[in-house]
């Protein structure tokens, strides 16, 4: 590669650094100015100040941002172990077993995959107030599954399809008991992929928003993005731009921690269960 | 990765060759009842939350019934589609969404072409910086990228009309530049997904063909666009399609830039706007039955009209 080449590709990636990171530096800049600044249209705070974080921590927006928070892991936790548990004995029968039926689970994930969330929303709003669950945690994670199941079926059924699985068979022979050797062989191997898929998995339900707004009402189940929604200001004619803005750069950290600690392997999970599956 | 059509009924190519074929006929009977014991839970919980929802919006959708009036509850057949079929808000509504999908996907396929060239070709000390600056857009909420662009463009708090020196321009004010702005941030937050794909595709492209092409004289476009270009067809249009798929569906960034106001409402934000906002069950109904029929609309399209084959781009190698 030439010297002018070789400048040409770090100016690129440069560029493409800041096109990424640019509306992250945005919310974060807007998140540390202070009441008064808040409109000054300036990019960077003037006199930056932890006055937002304290709201809604400790102020006046505690009670609409720590319940979501809370809501938000919780239901996003459980949602993603669900879909990881089921997708696992799905995924293992797939590259494992033969069986008729293999093309239909996964074609049928792929149908999941772009389903459109409205076509789900309206008949749950009406059968979740019906039998109790409208505003409550299982009625959010329920209806996650068809965010999260398709993607960690695709994504796992790649990574399992990549394990040698005549070592299991290879470790017996050595005397091992097919129990002993499913799990000092396989699991091991299994462990990254699984790892992988459960953070896309809770990537997807983090992100999800038209299920969060519908079907939740109040702080009993409603996660982060649909609470960020509602935030309202101290008093009507105030704007809640600090805190809607210190409430998102909190719940962007854990992505950001996940992204620069396992971005090799989600790289490498996403491409996997897209293109090769 | 091939692109051409398999056969239907072909054992998958990549079994794992431990089980030597047709002589355990029990074996296979055992592995088939296997097989199903556990993949069966994840295919019905599948089923349960889609193809139970959908029928049962497609019944609600043959009635006049608002939550606000739950007592009149009518059967009217397919009236609800006729309303809204009859309705220009509906075809706006539609028009606004394929107009999104179009425009994001496009610029979306040349730019994320664009990111995944400077990845492939990113020295090694810079890969990792780049690989993780591109997951952020991909990993961070729709609704936080779309209240970053929203702040942006806004008139009391946005540092966009002082630097482009636009005064009291209200972006959020105009049809277009509103749209404009909605486009803007579902490219930023998505363009990370096409160019990821894009990568793997390119990763895919035989280096001898490109050897062979430059020896031969060929210049840098002439070999994008013969060698490399249709050598990654099959990752291109596996991205086109799920991307265009899921513009489409557009309504978070909508619902927090304008919420639908100044005719910027998609298609599912109408649905939620006629179902949750105003409780009109039966119309909303029917609504989200349209939608639903339209996204089928989109990958019929695509697979029998651009001959996207799933099963080979997605599914067995």
């Amino acid at each position: 590669m030439s010297r002018r080449e070789r400048v040409l590709w770090i100016l690129g990636a440069i560029v493409i650094v800041i096109y990424a990171l640019f509306p992250v530096a945005w919310i974060l800049s807007l998140s540390f100015k202070s009441q008064g600044d808040l409109t000054d249209r300036n990019f960077l705070p003037r006199n930056p100040s932890w006055d937002n974080y304290q709201e809604i921590f400790s102020g006046n927006a505690k009670d609409l941002f720590l319940p979501a928070l809370r809501n938000s892991l919780g239901i996003c936790l459980i949602a993603t172990f669900v879909s990881v548990v089921l997708a696992m004995f799905a995924a293992y029968a797939i590259a494992r077993l033969d069986f008729p039926g293999k093309r239909l689970i996964l074609s049928t994930a792929l149908v999941v995959a772009i389903f459109p969330a409205i076509s789900i929303v309206t008949p749950l709003f009406n059968l979740w107030r019906g039998i109790g669950l409208y505003d409550t945690w299982p009625g959010l994670i329920i209806p996650y599954l068809s965010l999260t199941l398709p993607i960690s079926i695709w994504t796992l059924a790649a990574f399992f399809r990549e394990i040698p699985w005549e070592m299991e068979q290879a470790a017996q022979v050595d005397g091992a008991t097919s129990w002993q050797a499913f799990r000092k062989v396989i699991v091991p191997l299994a462990a990254p992929g699984v790892f992988t898929t459960a953070i896309i998995s809770f990537f997807i339900a983090w992100n999800d928003f038209i299920y969060g707004i519908s079907l939740t009402s109040t702080e009993a189940s409603r996660p982060v993005p649909a609470a960020l929604a509602f935030f309202t200001g101290a008093s009507q004619f105030e704007e809640p731009t600090g805190a809607i803005t210190a409430a998102a750069v909190v719940v962007t950290i854990p992505v950001v921690l996940l992204v620069i600690l396992f971005q090799r392997r989600i790289v490498a999970g996403l491409t996997n269960g897209a293109v090769k599956g | 990765m091939s692109t051409t059509t398999m056969p239907p009924t072909k054992a998958p190519k990549t079994e794992p060759k431990s089980a030597p074929k047709g002589a355990l006929s029990d074996r296979a009977k055992g592995e088939r009842r296997l097989g199903w014991m556990l993949a069966g839970p994840a295919f019905a919980v599948m089923l349960l939350v889609t193809a139970y929802p959908i029928l049962q919006a497609f019944y609600e959708s043959l009635f006049d019934y608002r939550l606000t009036d739950p007592d009149n509850r009518e059967f009217t057949w397919f009236s609800n589609y006729a309303v809204i079929l009859g309705d220009s808000i509906w075809w706006k509504a539609l028009a606004v969404t394929l107009f999104i999908t179009v425009v994001t996907v496009a610029v979306e396929l040349v730019l994320g072409f664009a990111l995944a060239m400077v990845m492939h070709k990113a020295l090694k000390a810079v890969r990792p910086l780049v690989r993780t600056a591109i997951l952020i857009p991909y990993a961070i909420i729709t609704v936080v990228s779309a209240f970053s662009w929203w702040y942006a463009f806004n008139l009391t708090s946005g540092f966009v009309n002082t630097w482009t020196g636009l005064g009291d321009y209200d972006w959020f004010g105009h049809q277009w530049s509103a749209l404009a702005v909605i486009c803007l941030s579902e490219i930023w937050k998505t363009t990370p997904f096409i160019s990821l794909l894009l990568l793997a595709g390119l990763a895919q492209v035989p280096e001898v063909l490109q050897e062979a092409a430059k020896v031969d004289g060929a210049t840098w476009l002439q070999r994008l666009w013969k060698v490399t270009i249709p050598n990654m067809k099959a990752a291109i249009m596996v991205a086109l399609l799920f991307r265009a798929l899921d513009a489409f569906r557009i309504f978070d960034n909508i619902f927090i830039m304008t919420r639908g106001n100044n005719n910027t409402e998609s298609v599912s934000f109408l649905a939620y706007r006629q179902t949750i906002s105003r409780l009109e069950i039966g119309l909303g109904s029917a609504l989200s039955v349209l939608v639903f029929l339209c996204v089928v609309l989109i990958a019929v399209i695509f697979i029998k009209g651009f001959k996207v084959d799933l099963a080979s781009a997605r599914g067995e190698r």
